[in-house]
């Protein structure tokens, strides 16, 4: 029983990492763009927008399980396989980026928009204005919507697992489920809310500390930022 | 320095048209301070943001430094590369401050120095000059939320220098500051204007911060602007509300048959008794319904609104007299239908005045 818990463990962590990374990678651009492209914003255009809230829309509303079915084929294309793990990754991200990219629309939409004007009154432009304005302001908002992001996809991840994805979800469904094995059901249940809240709460720090800043920093840590300097590449780290 | 010519905006929304601006004339002179007065949606705020072309004039251009704003391109929203270099000389400042809360005071003074490309060690020189220059050299690494109201908008004004303007815009930057921090906010704007030759644009509900600081002043009213000159060519104008707001003096008349005059010493004639010598040259006797001494533009000025027994075809002699002193002597207008025609119109067209 253990080495099948500490398996189906790695596997979910495989599932959620590579499908969270792949997430962001895609939901950034995509909420950028969505943010930029709306009514009355920097690069208003009517079609993108339009294109791009349906396509996240639709991507939103499909049942995660058929989404699954509806991709092998894609699925297969793209990593060889549709199932296991490494399968489940490709509808996982599907699933995550439009959830994801709507969250970082409405991350950015919170920062104030006399930032952007000044950044504009300085001579800035678009590019200039989505680097140094709203994504470093919008970091707490967007680590945030990562571990909301996080959190769904480790509850999607079981989902997966139950039709073939491996992990954590397929461990409390064939042993737990149909073989009666109860402890090991309610073991694996357990396991995943330690999860969820382990994220969350790591989650809630991170977020805590970044919206902080200045209000409570005390001199140490105020000379710690000064001596790291190179504030931009925050934004990646959190990519 | 800078000058706006048939500046209109008209924002559309639906079938419902607004216009914010109406023909504006704006005319301010190098290195003077220029207050924009006016009431909430006068207009004042879409004015200084077309200055910057932060909103794009429905008609009309744009002047700064020589350079014509309005023919840079730009689609909508959108600035082209060259009107982005001609924002990144004319600094801004806001009533809301506009920092980064991202940033430490030193970076959000350096952000318009990386818009630049201005490299590292150099923009680190000048962020920390600069705020010494504002008088925060100790909270380079502070972030803004350590800070307060008024050291924000130092900060802030700081940031709006980074990039060596001859031109401040100021939105409204005191409206947010208690009256302490607003008179010590002015003050460095007025040293800024004096050592740097900085010619600043500011908009402002305030009347304080005119009388405090402004060379020259515009009131707005519905998109136009109603008056304008220099505060002393404002004050000299005889019905001029600027002047009435600048320097109010109360007082209502205390019956019938009387004639209400405001009266206004400039200069030297502040300083001799000419009321005393009409009392005793006319054998009027006067009473003070109001009256005020103040600085205006860092020059002495004093008003007042005195009462003269009789209607004024009996008190055109004294008013005479007054006049003859080198005083401006407006007759309060409810005295009579004649008075308009009587008062000369001693300053010409003020345009004119503020166009050399």
């Amino acid at each position: 029983m253990q080495p099948l818990l500490y398996d189906n463990t790695l596997d979910t962590l495989f599932m959620v990492w590579w499908s969270t990374f792949y997430a962001v990678l895609i939901g950034i651009p995509v909420g950028v763009l969505l943010h930029l492209t709306g009514r009355g914003a920097m690069l208003q255009n009517v079609v993108v927008f339009k294109a791009l809230g349906t396509l996240a829309n639709v991507g939103r509303s499909f049942p995660f399980l058929i989404l699954i079915v509806v991709l092998i084929p894609f699925t297969r294309l793209v990593v060889g396989v549709s199932i296991g793990p490494t399968g489940a990754v490709v509808p996982l991200t599907i699933a995550a980026v439009p959830f994801f990219a709507r969250l970082v629309e409405a991350a950015l939409r919170e920062v104030d928009k006399g930032l952007v004007e000044a950044a504009q009154a300085m001579g800035g432009g678009t590019w200039t204005i989505v680097f140094k304005v709203l994504l470093p302001q919008a970091l707490p908002a967007l680590v945030a919507a990562v571990t909301t992001t996080v959190i769904t996809l480790i509850g999607y991840s079981a989902i997966a697992g139950a039709v073939g994805g491996g992990g954590l979800g397929n461990l409390a469904y064939t042993y737990g489920y149909q073989q009666y094995e109860t402890s090991l059901m309610i073991t694996t249940v357990v396991e995943l809310i330690l999860l969820v809240t382990l994220v969350q709460l790591l989650g809630d720090l991170v977020v805590r500390r970044l919206a902080s800043r200045g209000t409570r920093a005390s001199s140490v840590r105020v000379g710690l930022r000064r001596a790291r300097s190179e504030e931009p590449a925050a934004v990646t780290e959190a990519a | 320095m800078i000058t706006t010519t048939g500046l209109t905006k008209v924002y559309r929304s639906g079938d419902r048209e607004v216009t914010a601006l109406d023909g504006v004339d704006l005319h301010v002179r190098e290195g003077e301070v220029y207050g924009v007065l006016g009431q909430s949606g006068a207009g004042k705020s879409t004015l200084i943001r077309c200055l910057n072309l932060l909103e794009r004039p429905t008609s009309g251009t744009v002047t700064v430094a020589g350079q014509d704003l309005t023919a840079l391109a730009g689609r909508g929203q959108r600035a082209n590369a060259a009107l982005r270099a001609a924002r990144s000389h004319i600094g801004m400042v806001f009533q809301h401050f506009n920092l980064l809360s991202s940033r430490t005071v030193q970076d959000n003074v350096e952000l318009p120095l990386e818009i630049l490309k201005v490299d590292r060690r150099e923009r680190s020189r000048k962020a920390l000059e600069l705020l010494d220059l504002v008088g925060l050299a100790d909270k380079a690494g502070a972030y803004p939320a350590q800070l307060s109201g008024g050291q924000k908008q130092r900060v802030g004004i700081a940031r709006a220098l980074a990039g060596d303007p001859k031109v401040l815009l100021s939105d409204e930057a005191t409206s947010a500051l208690d009256p302490e921090t607003t008179r010590s906010i002015l003050t460095l704007l007025r040293d800024l204007n004096r050592q740097l030759g900085l010619t600043i644009v500011l908009i402002t509900h305030e009347m304080d911060v005119v009388k405090t600081i402004c060379d020259s002043a515009a009131l707005m009213k519905n998109g136009r602007v109603v008056e304008a000159g220099t505060v002393a060519e404002l004050l000299a104008t005889p019905g001029s509300e600027l002047a009435r707001e600048l320097f109010p003096v109360g007082g209502e008349p205390s019956g019938e048959d009387r004639t209400v005059v405001d009266i206004t010493f400039h200069g030297s004639a502040a300083t001799r008794p000419v009321i005393s010598e009409l009392a005793r040259t006319y054998n009027v006797d006067i009473s003070i319904l109001g009256a005020a001494m103040d600085t205006v533009g860092g020059k002495q000025i004093g008003r007042m609104r005195i009462e003269l027994p009789g209607r004024f075809e009996e008190n055109v002699v004294p008013i005479g007299f007054l006049r003859e002193q080198g005083l401006q002597v407006d007759v309060a207008a409810e005295a009579g239908p004649t008075d308009a025609a009587a008062i000369p119109a001693p300053a010409a067209p003020l345009e004119k005045e503020a166009a050399k």
